[in-house]
């Protein structure tokens, strides 16, 4: 099922420069998987461990995906990934 | 070289002195590639700390979307250090996003926060972990 993911300019480098690809999968998880198969490194950059990066935020149309489940979060055909870095800092 | 017009820059140091002591943050965007610094935006700390700040990831989805919608990037992303220089921190550093930004601190210590006093403004590009403090100029509005 294929998903649009926005990417952000600091990973466009994974991308060649591209502010959205394509990528499937069930679960977020699975999608950063794919991206990640197709543009190697991509996944580290937003995922720790078993869950997204403290200073990263994913949306899955719109919904922080802290709150809908993280990597679980269910993607379907046609839906949107976010991806945005934090704006932080001491 | 970062060139802000004198309302802009005005209206950074304002936003420090209002949020002091926490921390003010913000971004002033403009048109893709432009390097034009043109709306100031400024946000809201969602971490409310003297020694930190974090945007509300709802907030940071909003600026973005209302970005792509304009065709602008943010060209300048402020903050404000309130008991300390105008120099980024090391987490400043680390938590860096946007390669192509300017990043400009503002200092509200030493009672800098009060109108008569002067605010020290400095800016920095800030990429793979290397900052370089750049000249400021202010241009009348």
């Amino acid at each position: 099922m294929p998903v649009e993911v926005k990417v952000p300019t600091i990973l466009r480098t994974y991308t060649d420069g591209e502010k959205a690809v394509t990528g499937t999968g069930g679960t977020l998880g699975e999608v950063l998987h794919d991206l990640d198969s197709r543009h190697a490194g991509i996944r580290e950059r937003v995922v720790d461990g078993d869950a997204v990066r403290r200073f990263v935020n994913v949306y899955v149309n719109d919904e922080d995906v802290r709150f809908t489940g993280g990597l679980g979060t269910g993607v379907s055909d046609g839906d949107t990934v976010v991806i945005l870095p934090a704006v932080a800092g001491g | 070289m970062l060139t802000l017009d004198q309302a802009t820059y005005d209206g950074i140091v304002a936003h420090a002195r209002r949020d002091h002591p926490d921390e003010a943050c913000g971004v002033v965007t403009g048109p893709v590639g432009s390097d034009r610094p043109e709306r100031l935006v400024p946000l809201r700390n969602a971490a409310r700390s003297t020694t930190f700040y974090e945007l509300d990831p709802k907030d940071l989805l909003q600026l973005y979307r209302d970005m792509d919608a304009r065709g602008e990037e943010p060209v300048v992303i402020y903050h404000s250090h309130t008991g300390s220089e105008a120099y980024p921190s090391r987490t400043d550093v680390e938590l860096a996003p946007e390669p192509g930004a300017h990043y400009v601190l503002v200092s509200t210590r030493d009672g800098a926060h009060l109108p008569h006093r002067p605010a020290e403004l400095r800016s920095y590009r800030i990429v793979d972990g290397e900052i370089a403090e750049e000249e400021v100029t202010v241009v009348p509005t």
